[in-house]
């Protein structure tokens, strides 16, 4: 279809269904095609788990087909993908591990089971076809540009390898694989998430530099080789400082990354993704702070004890609320980062995006709100 | 002893205020384990109700589209009636409270919900939420003591327009919807031309919204629907008139049912004064009564059968209510409480009673009129 005669259509289609909005007030149209089938629903974006593949012992691509509010992804992006665990929706953020060139309207996420990581757990050993996840769109500024040609140098461990292959496959699709060193970190060969098809990719196009590191296999290797440094960069990579880098993985190699590159002073060259801890620490005793109201830009000074309503107001804010007890739930406000701890219960609140009563809690420690 | 125990007809005089703090906190403890057990069973629970209520709400309006046969009219309509019972009672009413924002859906939530009724979200979750659930059942303070039009408790005191009580009782059962839809307007205290051209820009601002919902609500029950059906314009439209009917007059009679009847306590605003949670507890459960019934009725009122329950707890889910039902009893039972549940018939029998009752003055009533006439 011409792009011209796809928009009219759309039109003509937004023009139906404004009238059948009209029918389902105060409800949409949308809230009943989601009883046939959730994927036609634009009220609510989800996808639909159409395959899952074990990639390695605990690492899993999950194959998505998104709803019709999906765009299409630029290689490297990431996206919000909700779990109900326990009837409750976690999210958390991955990176789209397949090609845009994709053509069967689905795209992959990788995950990877971290050690304690509930959400991870779940995805990789309890989610099976059939089954609906809600998704955000593709975000994140994490991709090599369109126009010009670079020679990029890729940095990456365990499953920071997945922006990274959707750039590949995409560059392998687009037939227009530039000249790319690639330096991987997995802790065994068995662990490589993708590693047939990155040796695969290595042996037919030279241009591809694959180099893997292994952190943990028995041997003679020092430390230093295990984990990344200057001496293997300089030696597996001389030209690093006129390359564009993209790196992924652990905090701890993108601050070492990071860090070096600052120092040689090439810090415009490097490109990171790095998916913050969502989950703050939680103090186990009453701690002072300080609280952020991130709508109004006002941090204010917290003993622990104030509620946060009480402490906005008293620093010249007026954030809605209602009974002040906790029961009318007029003052719902969402946790940023940080931690705060319900007054009532002692309960500690500290998972990003967490809905904080303000009326009826105290800041535990610093805490940021969207207040 | 608390302001509240020194009330003319307290049922709770023999506590000690240790008394009514040591309740609160074992109200605060059951309230905890159901916080802590909240999970996949409940969240299931909603989404089932919704989906039923969303399939039966198409399937009459379909079936209607055949109104101009009776079994289909008589069917359709009382499908539509229960869909839209469902619809406010068991998922709108709940949802706006609050009761499942703990499963972080984007969809079921306080913040993002509304529903099929005059009253727009947002204000309604002021009126509701913020006033009648705070300031439950204290004369002055709780709008719901009367909706401002009917005399609902003796500290109201008797005017001659009161004589129009039962009349006005129908009138408001009929059209329930509107009066809650205008519950936060203001509306209810203006009684002349000038009144309403002075009303506070704000409420006007309301008003604009209320008035805005119901046009939509009225193009696609009065309209779009019977539109639709073509020649069975008529059938559909009485229809669609008859299940909006039905669901006021049964929201009427739960929530009349839910601080009305006999024996459920009113308070000044005095006696709230620097009030403890523990009393705040205390008040709720006094101010609150019962329906009992079986699970059709406990899901039709979207469980306000246990108001009880739900006035103490009111952002639980409402599927734990007959759970927790059990333990408030035991409380009460404990410290001497009353606790107060009886028949549909019982609670609202007693209701209309009050209404036609405190319709009429009584002789100091009716010498303190003259005197001031």
């Amino acid at each position: 279809m011409q792009p011209q005669s796809q928009a009219a259509s759309r039109s003509l289609l937004s023009r139906f269904t404004a009238l059948t909005d009209a029918f389902a007030f105060p409800l949409r149209t949308s809230h009943y095609l989601e009883l046939v089938n959730p994927l036609w629903t634009t009220h609510a974006l989800q996808a639909k788990v159409v395959a899952v593949w074990d990639e390695t012992a605990d690492a899993r691509t999950i194959t998505l087909k998104p709803g019709r509010n999906w765009r299409s992804h630029r290689p490297g992006q990431h996206l919000r993908v909700g779990v109900p665990i326990g009837g409750m929706h976690y999210t958390r953020t991955y990176s789209i591990s397949s090609a845009p060139e994709r053509n069967d309207g689905c795209f992959t996420i990788t995950v990877k089971a971290i050690n304690g990581g509930r959400m991870s757990h779940h995805l990789v050993r309890n989610i099976k076809p059939g089954d609906f996840l809600p998704i955000g769109v593709p975000q994140g500024d994490f991709y090599l540009p369109d126009a010009n040609p670079v020679e990029p140098l890729f940095i990456t461990a365990g499953s920071g390898i997945t922006p990274i292959m959707s750039m590949l496959r995409s560059l392998v699709a687009q037939e227009r694989l530039p000249d790319i060193t690639h330096i991987h970190y997995a802790p065994h060969a068995y662990d490589v998430i993708f590693g047939q098809e990155l040796a695969a990719l290595a042996a037919k196009h030279p241009r591809y530099q694959l180099h893997l590191v292994y952190t943990r296999e028995p041997g003679e290797t020092t430390a230093e080789k295990r984990h990344f440094s200057a001496t293997t960069l300089d030696s597996v990579c001389p030209d690093w400082r006129t390359r564009d880098t993209y790196a992924c993985g652990p905090q701890g190699l993108l601050d070492a990354v990071e860090s070096h590159w600052r120092n040689a002073g090439v810090s415009r060259q490097l490109h990171t993704e790095r998916f913050r801890a969502q989950v703050a620490a939680a103090p186990s005793e009453i701690t002072s702070g300080t609280v952020l109201f991130a709508n109004s830009g006002v941090s204010a000074a917290s003993d622990g004890v104030v509620n946060l309503l009480r402490l906005a107001e008293d620093n010249g804010l007026n954030p809605p609320h209602g009974c002040r007890m906790g029961i009318c739930h007029g003052c719902d406000a969402k946790l940023k980062s940080g931690c705060v701890r319900d007054l009532r219960t002692n309960a500690l609140l500290n998972e990003v995006g967490a809905i904080v009563q303000i009326c009826v809690c105290a800041a535990a420690g610093d805490a940021e709100l969207e207040v | 002893m608390t302001a509240l125990q020194r009330q003319a007809h307290s049922q709770v005089r023999h506590l000690t205020a240790d008394d009514v703090e040591q309740i609160g906190r074992e109200l605060d403890r059951i309230r905890q384990d159901v916080l802590d057990s909240r999970g996949a069973r409940d969240a299931a629970y909603i989404r089932r109700v919704i989906a039923v209520q969303r399939r039966l709400e198409l399937a009459s309006r379909v079936v209607l589209l055949a109104g101009r046969y009776p079994p289909a009219w008589v069917l359709g309509t009382a499908a539509l009636s229960v869909a839209k019972i469902l619809d406010n009672m068991e998922i709108g009413h709940n949802v706006l409270h609050g009761q499942w924002d703990w499963m972080r859906d984007p969809v079921i939530h306080s913040s993002k919900w509304d529903w099929d009724t005059a009253a727009p979200a947002d204000q309604w979750k002021h009126s509701h939420n913020v006033e009648h659930h705070t300031w439950t059942n204290v004369v002055g303070m709780d709008q719901d003591v009367g909706y401002g039009i009917l005399r609902m408790s003796e500290q109201q005191e008797w005017q001659p327009r009161h004589l129009l009580n039962p009349i006005n009782n129908a009138l408001l059962a009929m059209l329930f919807q509107y009066g809650v839809g205008v519950h936060d307007t203001g509306i209810a205290e203006v009684r002349s031309l000038k009144a309403l051209r002075n009303m506070k820009p704000e409420n006007k601002a309301k008003l604009k919204a209320v008035w805005a919902k119901v046009k939509k609500q009225s193009l696609k029950d009065y309209v779009l629907f019977p539109a639709l059906a073509g020649p069975f314009f008529a059938p559909v439209l009485a229809a669609n008139v008859g299940a909006n009917l039905t669901r006021n007059l049964w929201t009427y009679m739960i929530i009349f049912c839910g601080h009305f009847p006999d024996g459920v306590e009113q308070f000044t605003p005095e006696s709230v004064k620097n009030e403890s949670r523990g009393q705040w507890y205390l008040r709720q459960l006094l101010g609150s009564a019962n329906i009992k019934g079986g699970k059709t009725l406990n899901v039709m009122s979207g469980h306000l059968s246990f108001q009880i329950e739900h006035h103490l707890f009111p952002d639980l889910p409402s599927n734990r209510y007959p759970e927790l039902s059990k333990e408030v009893q035991k409380i009460c039972a404990k410290y001497g409480l009353p606790y107060n549940s009886a028949s549909l018939a019982r609670q609202f029998g007693t209701t209309l009673k009050r209404v036609v009752k405190l319709g009429l003055p009584t002789k100091q009533d009716l010498r303190r009129t003259f005197a001031a006439a």
